[in-house]
């Protein structure tokens, strides 16, 4: 049997931003028929090295090359996303490009054809058909974009990709948004594609996902390629190293002693229902030296959830307990005071004020404490010690207290913010995405300090969309969907099938699974 | 070759000196232009510029004179903009500080000097400040743009202060003018030196920004003020209370222009007239961007304005060339400094294209 032809090849690519190199004489070769996974932790290079390949980005050095229909390997001109669609490259950004208020068929369509298309819409129709039926790709064409799910929408994506005739299909993160059942769902569709010739490449760094779909794994670390292994010689271990460049410390998880109920949801209720951000009667509790996992597919109300446990929202009817009474008037300064650590979801956006130092955005919670002020007057000496013992503790890389909060990497800015909000021994934490965009060794060391917390006794509260990162912290999972929380229990006792059929609002009494 | 742009991780503060030091030059040097054009050597017209700002203490005086009500109305604008708090209304401000002053001191109260100053200080500031915060709260209450609102209130205002000064307030004794009642001897502000016009706002001009100073460094307001405007977000989930923040920002950004109306109707003047301020308000927001948003640079870009203004009057007088060249000057500096502010942002580096 030969060797697939090359579909795709690229040739010692590097790209510099300032002093940084980015991709660093990055070669790799895509043949027919394949999926390609490039794994790599955030800032490895991946996402740059595709907007190369799409003309996003022009590199310093090195050529794109696509075979042509001839036959020929040509290069493609630097800079010209153009260039890369009508070479047959199709690329599926994380964040979806789609015109929310048209349909599905018109998004396909849209800019493939000229203005004035008379019956050319019916033609497209038929042929988008019969791309669904090849491969797979299920979606309801006349619905308007905004109506449809993730799922859907993302197919939308890869259907507009193949309409263009593309021979190459690249996903960054595909699965970041789906369910575990829709990844699956994905996954097949993908290995379909593939076998009808298609070349793909699959940017990761979800391991288990990457063993699963591809045939063959190339690793990016700094900028530079890693390693390069087929799946079959893969294991999770080897490809963690090689990702990571040193052997990571797994963190292990023992079991707690669970205390009393510090937090308590009854029946809460905030927002319209049936909009995405409305809670409906959710009532659960949060136990002293507990963690407690809120599983469900990004927009079912977690946000809601994570805006009453940082004081940003209150309810509009049912009660929130704390050690017992209510909670009336809650902002997040009360909240700091009677205890809280919040660590926000976008934690450049609302956990960070970029423009202060660290030290500033260290003592921001509690400027007004008397250890850090006295009449008003700021005692920069406080701030400054308090941030010097952070850095050290939590080992937060920067230049020194007085560094820009702008210029830290995203697990520089987590950590400031654990330092920020864990040094005051909290009773209660809400985690929410504590570990997204963050890189493995990153992730350990947060993973670490929240069940260092609750060792102490906190009680935590942790909202991800990473199954997996649920898994390893959690001792109960609850799940949301559509804004109602039910109570899926113990985390041992769970596995990643029963969440799934949770997160898609099948609930386990009515759909009993095989045990 | 090709010109690449590197973001900067830090401007230093020599830098930042240096940049609004060459926006004043390069802004000098355009505007050489004009004024060859209209036929005078620039060299000899901006050296009578300069003696007429600063060349004896009577023009000192008069520069001085004429930058305090601009160090308090460039102070306004800072503290504003600092928090990302738009006011572009100290025109109007000064005038109802204005306002206020003579309400409070033109007999209504029988006070000595030392209570009689104090009482319009303060009536000025709050009627100034009340002035911005109705626009912020309107802004935080409908979404009301403060850009729009604090701008045409200047218009509201100084129409009301007119309809004011030909009815209720005017001055019996004016022979007609549209002027009102004068402030008492004891509510006017003594002159520095005697037969100069510069006066004691000039002083609570440098305490207020010195004031000002202290506040953004080394408070707790400060600081809540600089995560207010810097991120807004932020602040808000880190439990800095955002709105009453706000109010404060308004409260002292308006309260300092009106300080400025009290200083001109209690040390220039003696009465409220409508031609009290010839934009003195608008003329802030030039001083506050030419010093950064810095309190210690307003005190400064507000002399360096004044002494355009001043110096183009005596030059005028010398050479005949108009003195709206002060205008000429004053806006290419602002322009020159915007630009500035685009090269303490980035760096700009030549680099040579390799070819792949």
């Amino acid at each position: 049997m030969t060797d697939p032809a090359i579909l795709l090849s690229l040739d010692n690519i590097t790209k510099r931003f300032g002093a940084l190199v980015a991709n660093d004489a990055i070669s790799l070769d895509l043949r027919e028929s394949e999926i390609l996974a490039l794994l790599g932790e955030n800032g490895a290079g991946k996402t740059t090295l595709m907007n190369i390949l799409f003309g996003h980005y022009v590199q310093d050095e090195g050529l794109v090359r696509v075979r042509s229909n001839g036959g020929d390997m040509n290069s493609l001109p630097p800079g010209s996303p153009g260039a890369a669609l009508a070479a047959g490259v199709g690329m599926v950004h994380q964040h979806f490009t789609l015109a929310e208020n048209l349909s599905g068929l018109d998004n396909i369509r849209l800019g493939t054809e000229p203005l004035l298309s008379l019956g050319r819409r019916a033609m497209a129709r038929t042929r988008i058909k019969s791309i669904i039926a090849e491969s797979g790709l299920e979606v309801d064409l006349d619905r308007r974009v905004a109506d449809l799910t993730v799922g859907e929408k993302q197919r939308i994506e890869i259907l507009k990709a193949l309409y263009r005739d593309a021979r190459v299909l690249i996903l960054d993160e595909p699965t970041a948004v789906l369910t575990p059942q829709e990844a699956e769902g994905l996954f097949v569709v993908l290995r379909r594609l593939a076998a009808n010739g298609l070349g793909v490449i699959f940017i990761s760094h979800k391991l288990g996902e990457v063993l699963a779909v591809s045939h063959r794994i190339m690793v990016l670390r700094g900028g530079k390629k890693a390693g390069e292994l087929t799946a079959a010689q893969a294991d999770r271990r080897a490809i963690a190293d090689l990702m990571v460049g040193k052997a990571v410390a797994e963190v292990t998880r023992t079991p707690g002693s669970i205390g009393k109920a510090l937090l308590e949801f009854d029946d809460v209720c905030l927002g319209k229902p049936s909009t995405r951000t409305a809670l409906s009667h959710v009532s659960f509790k949060l136990r002293a030296g507990e963690i407690v996992a809120l599983a469900g597919i990004s927009g079912n109300g977690q946000t809601t959830i994570a805006a009453l446990l940082s004081g940003l929202a209150v309810p509009d009817s049912g009660t929130l307990r704390l050690d017992g009474q209510p909670m009336t008037r809650t902002s997040p300064r009360r909240l700091v005071e009677a205890g809280f650590a919040r660590m926000p979801e976008d934690r450049q956006h609302d956990g960070v004020v970029g423009t202060m130092s660290v030290a500033e955005n260290i003592a921001i919670e509690d400027v007004r404490s008397p250890e850090l002020s006295r009449f008003g007057f700021l005692n920069r000496n406080a701030m400054q010690t308090r941030a010097q013992s952070a850095i050290a503790a939590y080992d937060v890389r920067c230049p020194g207290p007085d560094a820009e909060a702008r210029l830290l990497s995203g697990g520089n800015v987590q950590k400031l913010i654990l330092a920020r909000v864990l040094e005051r021994e909290p009773r209660i934490i809400l985690a929410n995405q504590p570990t997204r965009g963050l890189d493995i060794g990153a992730q350990a060391e947060v993973h670490r300090r929240i069940l260092a917390a609750r060792d102490r006794g906190a009680a935590v509260l942790v909202i991800s969309e990473d199954l997996d990162e649920l898994f390893a912290l959690a001792d109960r999972f609850l799940v949301i969907h559509a804004g109602e929380v039910v109570e899926a229990g113990p985390a041992d006792a769970l596995d990643r099938a029963t969440i799934g059929l949770l997160m898609a609002g099948q609930s386990h009494t009515t759909e009993p699974l095989a045990q | 070759m090709s010109l690449r742009l590197d973001p900067r991780e830090h401007a230093p503060l020599f830098l930042r000196l240096l940049v609004s030091l060459v926006a004043g030059l390069a802004a000098l040097l355009l505007v050489a232009i004009p004024v060859m054009a209209a036929g005078a050597n620039p060299f000899e017209a901006y050296l009578l510029m300069a003696q007429g700002a600063f060349g004896s203490m009577f023009a000192l005086s008069e520069t001085l004179n004429r930058a305090t009500p601009l160090i308090l109305t460039g102070l306004a604008a800072a503290v504003a903009f600092r928090a990302r708090l738009w006011n572009i209304g100290a025109e109007g401000q000064l005038y109802m500080g204005a306002l206020a002053a003579v309400m409070v001191g033109s007999g209504f109260l029988q006070l000595p000097a030392p209570l009689a100053i104090p009482a319009i200080m303060l009536a000025g500031f709050l009627a100034g400040g009340l002035m911005m915060v109705i626009p912020a709260m309107l802004k935080q209450r409908f979404g009301a743009d403060e850009v729009v609102i604090t701008l045409l209130l200047n218009f509201v205002v100084i129409l009301f202060i007119q309809m004011l000064i030909e009815g209720p307030l005017k001055d019996p004794l004016a022979m007609g003018w549209p002027q009102s009642v004068p402030l008492v001897a004891e509510a006017r502000f003594d002159k520095l030196i005697p037969r100069l016009r510069m006066h004691w706002g000039l002083i609570v001009g440098l305490v207020a920004a010195l004031i000002l100073w202290l506040m953004v460094k080394r408070t707790v307001l400060g600081f809540e003020i600089k995560a207010v405007g810097e991120n807004k977000a932020a602040a808000r989930f880190a439990g800095i209370p955002v709105d009453a923040t706000m109010l404060k920002v308004a409260l002292i950004s308006g309260g300092l222009a009106g300080l400025a109306g009290v200083s001109e109707v209690a040390g220039v003047k003696g009465y409220l007239s409508a031609d009290l301020s010839p934009g003195f308000g608008y003329s802030g927001i030039v001083v506050a961007m030419l010093a950064g948003l810095s309190p210690i640079g307003s005190v400064l870009a507000a002399i360096f304005i004044a002494a355009v203004f001043v110096g183009a009057d005596s030059m005028s007088r010398a050479t005949g060339i108009s003195n709206y060249l002060a205008d000429l000057v004053v806006a290419l500096s602002l322009l020159c400094v915007l630009v500035g502010g685009f090269f303490l942002r980035f760096r700009l580096r030549w680099q040579s294209r390799q070819e792949a």
